[in-house]
């Protein structure tokens, strides 16, 4: 289980993170939407441990993150695979060797294992065919599901992704919506999906969360931040440009 | 005497803000010399880095080298004909491109080509996350992104300067030999007498510290860029004009020691 408490982060004077807080029980899928440039990407980096916060804490099974060494958080890292907002695939390395990376540099695994892995995952997000070329060589979407292929090759317990459909067309969204969803129920991971696909994400996630100003105003089933009555869910899910939230 | 206190307080906050920096950058180099002796090593990273360094510099090396040594072989030879010295254009070509003109010439080259190329590269890296990437994957990015550059650094910089410094004293040799009618025996005898092993030790350590600050200075520009595409050229031209000062100051220094 997750649970962040009481998250603070600034930059300078700009104060990005406000006391948020959440719990992700195991194996749940939640989503947390809010506004461009409102501290999503942020928090995600809080949780892997790549950014480090003010005030608060972040509680993974039971051991505080923000309380350990480099050492002892690279042990919890091992749980994780992150899919970042551009792929973050490395552009010197082809797919095939993208994916095996983390399987040499962590797992240390013997070559003829990590084939069949590797294999299997480009099977999995659909890019047999792909190994031999490089990021540069192919479309956004499917580096998309490159980088989706590398964050579940080591079949970690928590997957983070970081705006996994920005950019993408309406079917190539769905498709990658489709994929997180049979990722999940083959790998049963826990998920957190930072987005800003409404409605599409509330046919993917189990819970929805929705951060402004710096924490999370509210969080419920997809049903229930569609049936809110906050008026500043209310205007983000709409879109609509009266209310509460500022445009700029 | 309000505006003389805020000009004191925007002067000490400067003052701090670029000490600070400093000792950043020090941290940095010492955190990677760390790493350079600590497993596990990545060999394949090393032979990349030392092949885009070494590989590719060397026939822009071997061109500025050689007319390096033709321009110098030149210059000096008039100078020595007004007292009669020409026997002495040998050594006085060897030694200008041993002691100090091979390491700081070939050290600015590889800055230009392969600095400003480490930085970019770095910090492409850096703004597509995929340094993020490697700290989530729990691996150590000084690893993988600095160490393989600076010992790359230490292994081809003296041998730049070396092959710089043969095709230099040949281009003098062309130009002294060839152009200037002295004699062939004249121009390599005298170089035997008057060149010690010392001088070729200086050249060598001066190298090596060259391609240290180089590979430092540019790996820190590149893991520290921000704000996207103009940040990486930021980064850039700041990696290439503080390795380039430094180099020079370093050089100054080093020449004193060993005079």
């Amino acid at each position: 289980m997750i649970e962040i408490v009481d998250l603070h982060k600034s930059f300078a004077e700009q104060q990005v993170l406000r006391g948020l807080s959440l719990k992700i029980a195991e194996k749940e899928l939640i989503a947390i939407i809010g506004k461009s440039g409102g501290g999503k990407s942020v928090f995600l980096k809080h949780l892997v441990g790549i950014l480090k916060p003010d005030k608060g804490n972040i509680i993974i099974d039971d051991i505080d993150i923000t309380q350990i060494s480099t050492e002892e958080l690279n042990i919890i890292r091992r749980k994780f695979g992150v899919v970042f907002q551009g792929g973050a695939l490395f552009d010197s390395i082809n797919i095939y060797d993208n994916i095996a990376f983390p399987l040499r540099e962590k797992f240390k695994l013997a070559e003829q294992s990590i084939h069949e892995r590797v294999t299997s995952a480009l099977d999995d997000v659909g890019l047999h065919g792909t190994e031999k070329k490089y990021p540069a060589e192919i479309s956004g979407g499917m580096r998309k599901r490159a980088a989706l292929a590398r964050a579940l090759v080591t079949e970690p317990q928590i997957v983070l992704f970081d705006e996994p459909t920005t950019g993408l067309d309406p079917i190539l969204l769905h498709s990658i919506h489709r994929l997180i969803i049979d990722m999940h129920k083959k790998y049963s991971f826990t998920g957190l999906i930072i987005t800003h696909d409404i409605p599409e994400i509330f046919d993917v996630v189990d819970r929805v969360g929705f951060l402004y100003e710096g924490r999370i105003v509210e969080i419920g089933t997809p049903d229930e931040i569609r049936n809110s009555k906050n008026p500043i869910s209310r205007q983000f899910i709409t879109g609509s440009l009266e209310g509460p939230i500022g445009i700029f | 005497m309000q505006i003389l206190e805020n000009f004191i307080r925007r002067l000490g906050s400067k003052t701090i803000e670029k000490i600070r920096r400093i000792g950043h950058m020090f941290i940095f180099l010492v955190t990677s010399f760390y790493y350079i002796f600590i497993p596990p090593f990545k060999f394949r990273l090393l032979l990349r880095q030392i092949r885009f360094m070494g590989n590719k510099s060397l026939v822009v090396i071997c061109l500025i080298g050689a007319f390096t040594g033709m321009v110098l072989a030149l210059q000096i030879y008039y100078t020595l004909r007004k007292f009669g010295s020409e026997a002495m254009l040998g050594p006085a070509v060897a030694l200008s491109l041993i002691r100090e003109l091979g390491p700081v010439l070939s050290a600015l080259t590889v800055t230009g080509r392969a600095g400003s190329a480490i930085t970019a590269e770095i910090g492409i890296m850096r703004i597509t996350e995929q340094i993020d990437a490697l700290v989530s994957m729990a691996l150590n990015p000084m690893r993988y992104l600095v160490v393989p550059n600076i010992v790359a650094a230490i292994i081809v910089f003296p041998l730049l300067t070396a092959i710089f410094n043969v095709v230099g004293i040949f281009g003098g040799y062309i130009v002294g030999v060839k152009l200037l009618d002295l004699s062939s025996g004249t121009y390599f005898s005298q170089m035997k007498q008057y060149i010690t092993m010392t001088d070729i030790k200086i050249g060598i350590y001066k190298s090596i510290s060259f391609g240290i600050i180089i590979s430092w200075i540019s790996c820190y520009k590149g893991y520290y860029t921000k704000f996207g595409a103009r940040g990486v050229s930021q980064s850039m031209t700041e990696a290439v004009v503080l390795s380039s000062i430094f180099v020079l100051i370093w050089d100054y220094f080093l020449g004193a020691v060993y005079l």
